[in-house]
């Protein structure tokens, strides 16, 4: 599928499949949290991506010839286009909070850039997704803030969560032959913006947070469809009862 | 499983304005650290279904409340006074709707 795919439906399915995992990720949280408010609070930021998730496989269902739910459940691992980020486990709340901070420092500028998308689709639905967004980024970067410079063990949790996903920043900021070809016809920002926004947030929230990014490799791949060990993992869970029982209905 | 003594969050009384126009009520408690973090759970635990267009939180250390055991003596008086209620008076034609 990857081969034949147009710039266009690669983007919708790249930005699809990081809401959707992300919101399985999210969603393995629900009755797990460490508090009560935290557990909804997390429900919530799932279903908004899982929500935003139908918008993106929607836009590219015509050229996909699959429904939102076929792309969801009935894809291999290597046809996710997600990236790492994304798909790195729960472990503890703080790895689960840091995660959904970096995301969320990528995330937002990029639909910031794509609200004045020329496709009129884009635009609308970016419009949408940013104020949910924007609400995400206000909660999981004030709970890294918090958490970062607290004390001395929650300190170490966050720093440990950050030193893990850090690397797999660079795939959030990874872009190919695709992503130009769509930047040049004015679809999608420029990943140079998107690039300076997300070290300008990070930089400034990790000060505050007393936090350190690790140096050291990168990690990119999973934009490409080579994902880490964790997705099979994850895929198996979230995929299970649709392949057992396809075409079941409530 | 239960947090340990002294450890959970001060709790939240949260309030909230359903539509402009109208008064804030309250809905329900929270726990939350302080009163920024009080507002976002508000937010999510109350809001979800587009419950709001406005959130208050108080500490509810900081409600006084009467004992409800003395209920009887504040409350119970105020039953048979039923010439208490304006409902003896004749009004006049040209006040309108009250």
């Amino acid at each position: 599928m990857n081969d034949v795919m147009t710039p266009f439906a690669t983007f919708c399915l790249r930005m699809g499949d990081n809401a959707l995992i992300l919101g399985q990720r999210t969603g393995e949280w629900c009755g797990h949290a460490p508090v009560l408010e935290e557990d909804i609070a997390f429900a919530n930021m799932g279903l908004d991506l899982i929500g935003q998730t139908q918008h993106w496989y929607g836009l590219a269902a015509d050229e996909l010839g699959q429904s939102p739910d076929e792309l969801a459940f009935f894809r291999g691992e290597r046809e996710f286009l997600n990236t790492l980020l994304v798909e790195q486990p729960n472990i503890d709340f703080a790895h689960a909070l840091m995660r959904q901070y970096l995301f969320d420092a990528w995330h937002l500028p990029m639909l910031e850039g794509l609200a004045g998308s020329t496709h009129q689709g884009i635009a609308d639905l970016a419009a949408k997704a940013v104020k949910e967004v924007r609400y995400h980024i206000d909660r999981s970067r004030d709970l890294i803030i918090r958490l970062g410079d607290g004390s001395e063990e929650s300190h170490a949790k966050m720093q440990d969560a950050l030193t893990w996903l850090w690397p797999f920043t660079a795939d959030l900021l990874a872009r190919d032959a695709a992503d130009d070809a769509l930047v040049a016809e004015g679809v999608i920002p420029d990943g140079d913006a998107i690039k300076a926004a997300f070290e300008r947030e990070t930089t400034k929230a990790l000060a505050q947070a007393t936090l350190t990014p690790p140096d050291g490799p990168r990690r990119t791949g999973g934009r490409t469809g080579n994902h880490s060990e964790h997705m099979g993992y994850l895929l198996a869970v979230m995929q299970s009862v649709p392949r057992a029982h396809p075409g079941a209905r409530w | 499983m239960s947090p340990k003594p002294g450890t959970e969050f001060p709790l939240w009384e949260v309030f909230i304005r359903g539509q402009h126009g109208l008064a804030h009520r309250h809905v329900g408690s929270l726990h939350a650290p302080d009163a920024e973090m009080a507002l976002k759970n508000a937010r999510d635990v109350y809001t979800r279904r587009n419950e709001g267009v406005s959130i208050w939180v108080v500490p509810s250390s900081a409600i006084a409340a009467l004992d409800p055991s003395e209920a009887e003596q504040n409350f119970a008086p105020s039953e048979s006074k039923i010439y208490r209620h304006p409902t003896f008076f004749d009004i006049p034609d040209d006040v309108g709707a009250m």
